[in-house]
């Protein structure tokens, strides 16, 4: 079997944001580089645990970005998976990004990817791929296993899980529950070095949305303290001045 | 020409989300001059013309056995068909568990830009730009679409629905609907009483409640709300509380009118999952705890005398 895990570069869930260039560009200077999380600790680490549980799997990985993605391609190698793709050009937009890796994903029978990413949050790559690759789509899966060439996933909806049988190959955005954490240990690190990372020229996909101005939520005016003493007021403060309840 | 809005429905009755999304849709379609309708896959227990409350003219009714169950792809191409055939420049769905799949997917198929997760009318003044949280929340992205047909994914509880007079017409209409290669073998409910991501009102606590026994008082609060419950990462690691009430960054997002948080401290990974709530109430007897830079009300002070009091101050209100 083979699998696709599609990585993204993001700032660390502690980086400062803030942007330059009259706000039209995210600041990067100081800023730490991770893996996206959902793309690391879910899609990328239940392919890892499938590999496991059948060693005839290959694990390839793609990422759409400069020479300033390898660091991240190179860690997620470092985790698992048996070679990597890069799509040398700057991620612009989910359509762009979708489209750039269409192009290197046919032939797999399963492509997992993070839930969305936690800079842009768009969440739309997963499906534009299934669309583009006229495969089925399951968004938010919290559960993942499989038996032969079928499937059973478990997705998020609202107020509960629906449980979706579908054969492969499948596109699958991953979320908590589908795989547990795990940390590289040396050996991957130093493997990783010599996976075969392979820098592929883009499609030059035209996108369809622009990025153009960023600014930050207003901030709060302040927290208005009450006496533990003193529920009732905070009840009053809820009815009446934020009228939440 | 019209502004097409995807009507969300969970075992026969419409989601609260796609009445945001409706009239999100209908404010477009007034906004661009063009005429708002709807699009319904699938049976229905509701009264679609009702749907004209949100200012909807007219509503596609699809029904199709193979439509009673959810798939991205039969969906999909049932939703293109409608689409097209009205000659739809903007479609609308709510970013909600469907919207998820479908959006990306309709995109794609009609050539047309996305933006995933929008919290306001477009701005229509210099183009087509709509705005979105990035960032998990910590800022906020104005994005153009380029595209002559718009895709727009409304975010959940972002937009509040407006409701007037008005019955729209519906219309049944004829796609072909393809056979599905997914197949939907089980449902299952979460134990909250109210759907996470829907809810009005959040109430969460953390490891202030210093274990699993002690959610008793919690829950009486949420039922006293109307709430939905939830808990922050490690509750849900140590497995005092089920993972799908989990909320922040790695867990589920919610945005609800008021978020109740109790003996959570504000970790910057669970702020980014629930600082797009309207109302922030802090609990906790740490007067230094980060979270209290992030709410709008506070009370320093013992969870486990606070809240039974607090439970008891909002029983007083609403018996009056």
């Amino acid at each position: 079997m083979k699998i696709l895990v599609c990585i993204s570069k993001t700032p660390d869930t502690t980086a400062k944001i803030a942007f330059t260039d009259n706000n039209t560009k995210f600041a990067e200077a100081g800023v730490q580089w991770i893996i996206n999380p959902y793309d690391e600790w879910y899609a990328l680490v239940r392919a890892i645990e499938l590999k496991e549980a059948d060693p005839s799997t290959v694990i390839h990985l793609v990422t759409v970005g400069g020479t300033d993605a390898e660091p991240i391609i190179r860690k997620a190698l470092a985790l698992g998976g048996d070679e990597a793709i890069r799509i040398n050009t700057q991620p612009l937009e989910s359509y762009q990004v979708a489209a750039e890796i269409a192009a290197v994903a046919k032939d797999y029978d399963l492509i997992l990817v993070g839930k969305e990413t936690i800079d842009y949050n768009g969440g739309a790559v997963g499906g534009m791929l299934a669309e583009l690759l006229d495969l089925p789509f399951v968004a938010n899966a919290t559960n993942f296993q499989l038996a032969g060439t079928t499937a059973t996933i478990k997705r998020e909806i609202e107020g509960g899980e629906e449980t979706i049988e579908c054969p492969l190959p499948v596109v699958v955005s991953c979320q908590k529950g589908v795989a547990e954490a795990r940390i590289p240990n040396m050996r991957g690190i130093m493997a990783a070095r010599t996976k075969p990372l392979k820098v592929v020229e883009p499609a030059a996909t035209e996108p369809l949305t622009e990025y153009r101005k960023f600014q930050l939520p207003p901030a709060k005016a302040g927290v208005k303290l009450v006496s533990p003493d003193n529920v009732d007021e905070l009840v009053r403060l809820l009815h009446e001045e934020a009228r939440a309840i | 020409m019209s502004v097409l809005i995807f009507v969300d429905q969970l075992d026969g009755h419409i989601k609260k989300a796609s009445h945001e999304a409706l009239t999100y849709g209908a404010k477009i379609a007034e906004q661009i001059g063009e005429t708002a309708e709807a699009v319904v896959l699938g049976n229905t227990n509701e009264d679609l013309a009702s749907l004209g409350q949100h200012g909807v003219k007219k509503v596609h009714h699809v029904q199709a056995e193979g439509l009673n169950q959810f798939d991205s792809q039969v969906y999909t191409k049932v939703l293109v068909q409608v689409a097209e055939q009205t000659g739809a420049k903007v479609i609308i769905f709510s970013n909600n568990s469907s919207g998820k799949a479908l959006a990306p997917r309709v995109a794609v198929r009609l050539k047309a830009g996305l933006v995933a997760g929008a919290t306001a009318l477009p701005d229509t003044s210099n183009g087509f730009v709509v705005r979105k949280n990035v960032f998990s929340g910590k800022a906020i992205a104005n994005v153009a679409i380029k595209s002559e047909i718009k895709v727009i994914s409304l975010n959940v509880n972002a937009f509040t629905i407006s409701q007037g007079e008005g019955t729209a017409e519906v219309v049944p209409f004829n796609a072909t609907v393809d056979t599905a290669k997914t197949n939907v073998t089980g449902t299952s409910k979460t134990s909250g009483k109210v759907a996470l991501t829907e809810a009005d009102i959040v109430v969460s606590a953390g490891r202030g409640l210093k274990g699993p026994e002690n959610w008793g008082m919690v829950e009486e609060l949420a039922d006293t709300l109307g709430a939905a419950l939830a808990c922050s990462r490690p509750v849900a690691d140590a497995h005092w509380r089920p993972h799908n009430e989990h909320v922040g960054q790695t867990g589920i997002a919610v945005a609800p009118n008021l978020y109740i948080a109790i003996g959570i401290s504000g970790a910057i990974q669970h702020l980014a999952g629930v600082n797009r709530s309207k109302t922030i109430v802090v609990i906790n007897k740490d007067a230094e705890a980060p979270f209290f830079k992030a709410a709008d009300y506070g009370i320093v002070g013992d969870a486990f005398d606070v809240v039974p009091k607090l439970t008891a101050a909002v029983q007083k209100l609403k018996g009056k």
